[in-house]
Formats: C-alpha cells, structure tokens, sequence
C-alpha cells in the first residue's frame, strides 16, 4: 500500500499542473475571445483574490483552530504597504508589482507576528475579540495618519492586477498552504487545534507554531490586499471593516473550516452568487448571516467539512473503478 | 473644571457600559459565549422606545416598559433558537453563531429603518447646578438608575433562590441539573434580565444621545464587552467597575488627546488586560484539568 | 549500568490555599520502573503534571541526565527526554494515527519550511523515513494495520497503546504512565505488564507508572512510592510497601474497635 503511493506521488505533481494549466488556458481563452466579457473577467478577478483570502484565513481557523476576527486589517495593510510602495516608485510594472505584493504580503506577517504574539497566549473567545480590537485599530490608525491618505484614501495605482497574475498568485497561495499541511510544520499546527497539551508533550512548540500560522495566513491575506489595491486602483479605508472580516469568515465557514477546496468553492460561489442576485443587493449581508447561524446549526462543518481534493486520488480511484468494475469496495 | 467634567462624563457612560457589560458578563458566566448579539439587543430597544414614542405617541413609560418587553423576547428567542442547540457543540460554531445573529439583527433594522440616523427625544430635558456644573438631567437619572440597577442585581444573585441557582448552572451545569435546578429555565432567565437591562441602557444612551442607527448597538456593545473584560468576565462588581473605568478613559481621550482616536485607545486597553491578567481586575485563575 | 537520569527535589505547589503537593523527591535510574500509588486526590497525576511543566512548580528543582528543566516549556522537557501519557486519554483524535505518531517525531525530523514547500529531495527523505520510523512503532504495538483509520475511531485499549507509541516516538529517556490500565479486563493487562516491562528493555527507558491495579504496581514496579494529601508516606520495595502500616492506614482509612 505505502508502495504505491511513493511510485505515484512525481505523477501526481505533473497531472495537478497539467490541469491547473489546462484551467488557465480555458479561462485566458475565454476571455481574450469575448466568451467572458469585461464585466465577468472581472467577477473573475474578485473570486480569484477572495479565494486567496478565504484559504489563507482557513490555516488560520481551519487548521489552527482558532478565530481570528481581524483577517480584512491584514488585507489592509498589504493593499496600502503595495500601493504605496507602486506609488512611490517608478519602475517597470514586471518589476514592481511582484515585489509591491511580497512586500505588501510581508509588512502584513509582521503585523501578523505583533498581533498573533500577545493574542494567542489566549485562546478561543479571547482571541477572536483581541483580533477584532486589532483589526478596528488598524482601520483608525489608518484613517487618522496622513500618508494613507485618511479618510479619502488612496488612489492613482496603476492597474497591474490582471487575470493571470492573480490566477498565479492563487496558485501559489493554494500550493504553499497545500504542501504546508502537509509537512512537519503542518502536523505542528494539526495537533495544536487537535489539543495544544498533547501537542506540547510531544514535544512541539506551540507558541512558535501559532504565531508562524498566523503569520503565513496574514502574509497572504497581504498579498491579496496587494492584488486588491492595483485591481480597484483606488482603496478607502472603510472596505476594510470589520463586516469585510466577517465576509471572508462566512466562506471559510461555508466551504467547511479545515477544507481548502470548500474555501475555493465558496470563495468562489459567495463572489458569484450576489451578482446573479443584484436586485436584491441590500439582502446580501442578510443571506449571509442567516447562512452562517443556519450552517453552524445544522451542518457545523460547512459544505465540505474536512474534505480535502486530490486530484491524483480520484484519477486512481476512476482507473481502479474502471479495472474492477464487479469488485466494490474490496480491500 | 473640565477634568471634573469629563470624568462625570465617563461616569455617565460608564454606567451605560456597565448596564451592558453586566448582561455580558452574566451570559459568558452561565454558558460561556460571548454573545456578540448583545449589543444589537440595545439597538432593538432604542428604535422600540423611538418607535413608540415618536411614531404612535406613546407615553414614554410605556413605551420603555414595551421596550423592555420586546428586548427580553428577542433575547430569550435567540437564545432558544440559534444558542441551545449548540450548547454541546465547540465554542467557535457558537461564537460564529452569535457573529451571525448580531449581523441579521443590525441589517433588519437597516433594512426596516434605513441607514441614516433617527432623532430620539431627550425624556429628561433640562439641567441642575453641581459643584459648580451643570449637569443635565439626564446625566444624573443615568447614574442614579443605573446604579439602583446594579444594587438590585446584585442583591437578587446573592441573595434569591434564582440568583443561587444561576450561581449553581454557572459553576457546573451537570451538577446544577441533578440537584434539582431547572437549567434551560435558568439560563434563559439570565439572558432575560440581560436584555432588559440592555433595553433601558438604550433608553439612558438615547436620552443623552440622541441619535439611533442600526449599527449603534455593536461599537456600545463591544466596548461593554471589554469593560466586562476588564473587571473580569462572569463577576458582577467587576462588570460594573470595568464599566465605569472604561467610560472614564474613554471620556478623558475624547476631551484631551483626540476623540477619532478614543475607540482605538478602548481596544488598546483590552489588550494591555489581557496581556496582564486576562482574567481582568477581579478575576480569579482557573487552569485546565489535565 | 544504573545511572540516575532524573533527580527531583523538594518538588511542591499550591492551588489557591491547597497545598496539593510538598516536599516531593524522587530519583530514577536509567532502565528503572517506578510505581507511584495512592488513593483518589493524593496528587499523583499533579507530580506529573509538575514534572512536564503543564503546570509551573510553585518551587522545587528538576533534572533530567543534569539539564534543569525547572521552568522549560512543556515541548522544552519533553525534548530534554521526558515523555508522558494521560490519565484521560488526549490523542489527536481527527488525525490518523500514523499522523499522530509523526507529530511526535517532529523534533527527530529536521526539514525548514522552504524545503518543505519547494519539496526539495530533503523533504522527501526524511518524511520517509519518518513514516519508516512511525510504523516500526506501530508494528510493535499491533497498530500498524490502523496506521490510516482516524485515531478517535480505534477500539479503547489501542487509544492507549497509541498514546504509548506516541510519547515513545519523542525518544525519551523518561517516560511517565499515567493509568495505562485504567479501563482494562485482567487479560488485557496482563498483556500490558508485559508490553511495559517490553518497553523498558527495547527502549532503554525509565518508566514512572500511576496506577490503581496493584497485580499491575507490585509486579512490575522494583521501586514504589506512596502518596496521601500531597505528600510522600511511604517508599520502598512492593514487599515494604505492602506491609507499611501507614499506606494501609491511607488506603483502608484508621482501623478502630467497633
């Protein structure tokens, strides 16, 4: 059994990079042909950055356990450290945007770090207050300096963010978190949701582990504000409250804490669906909340629960199928 | 003179906070939640009373005696609706839960009302001298109300046969149970009294206020929530000090450092508390059983 | 060879106005098995509970193979080589049980996040032999088979023969049971016994047992201590034990003429 699946996993890389290509060629496709109009690239778009914000805050609350309120101040800051850095320079676009965004994703670790070092010697309630009091912080810090522009904002950034690179940027977040789980750091951070007593008997440290999951999940939550901000190419200040949080909490919650397809898919749906319902716009947060009390009574772990895809499992559980048509479910 | 008058300011809203972060205080003491729906509990009952009195001419005890009513059905209804099937499940789904109902609750207003303020008429009206002051009426009604209030609570948890058995649930509702103590019956009594006392801190912030909008409930609410904090969560002196202490601060950087940054000043007390002694002023250590 | 590999001394901490532990020494030899008994609220599992750090000693000192301990994080002790089981079972019940037991390598795993997340050849090797080591330990214990069902899913004597093999896997020196047959039939502990006296010899450990069944303590245990309200009443060979009138006292209570 273990055989098979070190033969398999090399395979396994190439086909999800076949299909994540073969996605991109689609969509690319459609929208340089006019299939997908301006207006529905630019759903596209939202979706893609709101993805990256839903799975960034599900290491955080899925996989770490705890309730960080104050995910749209992490988004903040990145979107105004990269906008400020693309306005202050002047640079060739290939050159600046990438790194505006890693220095947006960056400047967001830290506050991530500054936070999540007194907040998480709390846990539960405590943490998700203490994060909201940070994120409502940051918004009125924001507000009262002059170089964020206050209350006017920002504006004037170029618009780098296209389809493709917030497509790679997806990607990127979706791989790194993906492998992340999936490694000694990712156990750590399991077993610290699973029972932080057990986790520190076995002999990790969970303060450390804590504040680095914080830290990735701001970090890319940074890079999406970054992505925002030369998206929109304009940023005010009150987009980034506390109902922004909330929002990327009810898909992290839909798609099922700890699933990181649910995140995609619910990221995805919830950037959709308002939009094939606009003329009920003003019953759009209304639909959210009753969502997030109704699945939390009724389905607590969300569409997907813990569920992860694989790409590579359901290819070899169709051959297998496909082989032994008569021989279900044998050992 | 206006060091004396910011702080009667603060103490004015601080006994509002108080009112509030006692409700707080006593439904994170009994099922451990902090019930993020609170303070859009107060938003309901400020545009009842407004409702009532503006809109159907209502005398204002009345109106403010249905809008307590209202707030304790509202209360105990959520609680009933969306909290107790949860009671079992992790504390995150129930955080989420409540996150969500204060979220309906604030977008129905707006959806019912509008967004854009609404003029609540001062019950109160005129002043009186004091200490060289004048202090309006309403400041004065707000203290004196609020802590007859407070007096009241505290003498009914310490002394009634209600207050011991909420006392009981909070400790251990399993035991609490088999010692004869109805623990649904006791709990929504808790959320009960919470929100009538959230109704008519409404009342008491309008009068002085004015002003009511849907979103007015959640900023009170959380800064009632760190005042409870700052005493220490499920102990009754506490809210109440935390309550007057947080409207004080709040009140002194309103009047001498800046008033946009009067929230963030709030919050950075929350965190230097729980950095310090999360348990707040009055709070007692407990660790987990291993 | 017999070389002390922890030394605790004059170990004690208060719980509000409770003294729930005082004066407590105890030194253990490499390769020893020490038994600590004593009736229900003595503070058994509190001196476990000390030893990891879980809770900070109120005073005292703590030293495994000569390195302090005393204030080290939990992690920190565990890694100077004491691990420990629980009382009332704290596996990572959503996670498989090969990934429980890979949890507990983490520190004998050394990879940085960029290899990990690049998948460098790195990586790769030492997960390897990660899983390699995970499930010779499991095989030991007859878990292997259920290497991939969910931990909280596995029958209640393998929840407790998993959490063995987890605190085995941070390769300790020390290891504390606390209860390992509670819930147990006679066979099944039996079969413990001998699994611990297994353990010890495989692993070259010394084992520090709580524990109420006493076929299990007296046939075991080369040394035992007694505790009663916190502190230590007795201590010596099973034989001593069995016969000190003071442990009868603490478990049968004050003998008196009816």
């Amino acid at each position: 059994m273990m055989n098979i699946r070190f033969k398999s996993t090399k395979s396994r890389y190439i086909l999800n990079a076949a299909a994540v290509l073969a996605l991109y060629g689609v969509l690319y496709a459609m929208i340089e042909n006019g299939i997908l109009n301006r207006y529905a690239a630019g759903l596209l778009m939202t979706a893609g950055y709101n993805i990256i914000l839903a799975v960034s805050l599900n290491l955080a609350a899925g996989f770490l356990g705890q309730l960080p309120l104050g995910h749209a101040g992490f988004m903040s800051v990145g979107a105004y450290a990269s906008a400020l850095f693309t306005l202050g320079l002047e640079m060739d676009g290939a050159v600046e945007f990438p790194l505006a965004l890693i220095i947006g994703g960056l400047v967001a670790a830290v506050f991530g770090v500054l936070i999540g070092l007194p907040a998480l010697r709390l846990s539960g309630d405590y943490l998700a207050i203490i994060t909201l009091g940070f994120g409502e912080i940051i918004r009125v810090v924001i507000l009262n300096l002059s170089f964020t522009g206050g209350a006017f904002g920002l504006q004037g950034m170029k618009r780098y963010s296209n389809f493709t690179n917030i497509f790679i940027f997806a990607v990127i977040t979706l791989f790194v978190i993906s492998t992340l789980i999936k490694s000694r750091h990712g156990r750590a951070i399991l077993a610290i949701r699973e029972d932080e007593i057990a986790a520190e008997a076995s002999g990790i440290p969970t303060t450390y582990y804590k504040t680095f999951a914080f830290a990735v999940s701001a970090f890319f939550a940074g890079v999406a504000g970054g992505l925002y901000a030369h998206h929109l190419c304009i940023l005010d200040p009150s987009t980034f409250g506390f109902m922004k949080s909330v929002e990327i909490l009810v898909m992290v919650v839909l798609g099922g804490m700890g699933s990181l397809i649910g995140s995609v898919v619910a990221a995805f749906g919830l950037t959709l669906l308002p939009e094939l319902l606009r003329e009920f716009a003003q019953y759009r947060i209304i639909v959210y909340s009753l969502l997030l009390v109704l699945v939390m009574i009724f389905k607590p772990s969300g569409l997907f629960g813990r569920y992860d895809f694989s790409l590579g499992k359901t290819v070899d559980d169709l051959f297998i199928k496909l082989r032994a048509p008569n021989k279900k479910g044998g050992a | 003179m206006t060091l004396l008058s910011q702080i009667i300011n603060g103490i004015q809203i601080g006994s509002i906070y108080a009112l509030v972060a006692l409700g707080y205080s006593m439904v994170y003491g009994i099922v451990k939640l902090i019930n993020f729906a609170h303070g859009e509990i107060i938003m309901v009952g400020a545009y009842c009373a407004w409702y009532l009195i503006a809109r159907l001419n209502m005398p204002a005890w009345i109106a403010v005696f249905f809008a307590i009513l209202l707030c304790v059905i509202l209360g105990v209804t959520i609680e009933i609706v969306a909290y107790k099937p949860l009671r079992n499940s992790a504390r995150i789904s129930l955080l989420i839960t409540a996150i969500g109902i204060s979220l309906l609750l604030q977008n129905l207003a707006q959806l019912l009302f509008k967004a854009d303020p609404r003029m609540f008429a001062n019950l109160f009206p005129g002043s009186k001298p004091f200490l060289g002051l004048q202090l309006t009426n309403a400041t004065l009604v707000t203290i004196a109300v609020s802590v007859v209030l407070m007096a009241a609570l505290s003498l009914m948890v310490s002394k009634t046969k209600i207050g011991k058995a909420m006392r009981a649930v909070s400790e251990d509702k399993a035991i609490a149970e088999l010692m004869g103590i109805n623990v649904n019956t006791t709990i929504s009594f808790t959320f009960a009294i919470g929100s009538a006392l959230a109704a008519i801190a409404a009342v008491l912030y309008c009068c002085s206020y004015s002003q009511i909008e849907p979103t007015m409930g959640s900023m009170l609410g959380l800064k009632a929530f760190v005042a409870a904090v700052l005493g220490g969560i499920g102990i009754i002196p506490g809210a109440v000090l935390g309550g007057f202490l947080i409207g004080v601060f709040e009140s002194l950087t309103k009047g001498f450092i800046s008033s946009n940054l009067a929230d963030a000043v709030v919050f950075g007390i929350l965190i230097v508390v729980l950095l310090i002694k999360p348990t707040g002023i009055f709070g007692k250590n407990r660790r987990e059983k291993v | 060879m017999r070389e002390p590999v922890l030394n605790v001394n004059n170990l004690g901490i208060r719980f509000g106005g409770l003294q729930a532990l005082d004066d407590f020494n105890i030194h253990v030899n490499n390769n020893e098995i020490v038994g600590l008994i004593g009736p229900n609220g003595a503070g058994k599992t509190t001196v476990f509970n000390l030893l990891t750090n879980v809770y900070a000693p109120s005073r005292g000192s703590i030293n495994i193979e000569g390195v302090n301990t005393m204030g080290s994080r939990t992690h920190g002790v565990t890694k100077a080589g004491m691990s420990r089981t629980f009382q009332n079972i704290r596996l990572f019940k959503n996670l498989s049980v090969i990934d429980n037991v890979k949890i507990a390598l983490h520190n004998g795993i050394r990879y940085s996040f960029l290899e990990s997340v690049f998948r460098l050849p790195s990586y790769w090797k030492q997960e390897k032999k990660a899983t390699e080591k995970a499930m010779e330990l499991l095989s030991r214990f007859d878990l292997d088979r259920h290497a991939d069902s969910i931990a909280s899913g596995l029958p209640y004597g393998a929840q407790r023969r998993l959490e063995i093999v987890r605190a085995l896997a941070t390769d300790p020196k020390i290891l504390l049971l606390d209860e390992p047959a509670a819930g147990m039939n006679p066979s099944e502990t039996a079969e413990l016994m001998a699994n611990i006296r297994k353990i010890r010899d495989d692993f070259h450990v010394a084992i520090i047992l709580i524990e109420h069944d006493m076929s299990l303590v007296m046939g075991i245990c080369e040394r035992i201590l007694v505790l009663n309200y916190g502190l230590i009443i007795a201590s010596g060979t099973p034989e001593q034990i069995k016969n000190d009138p003071a442990v009868i006292e603490a478990y049968l209570g004050q003998q008196r003429g009816e």
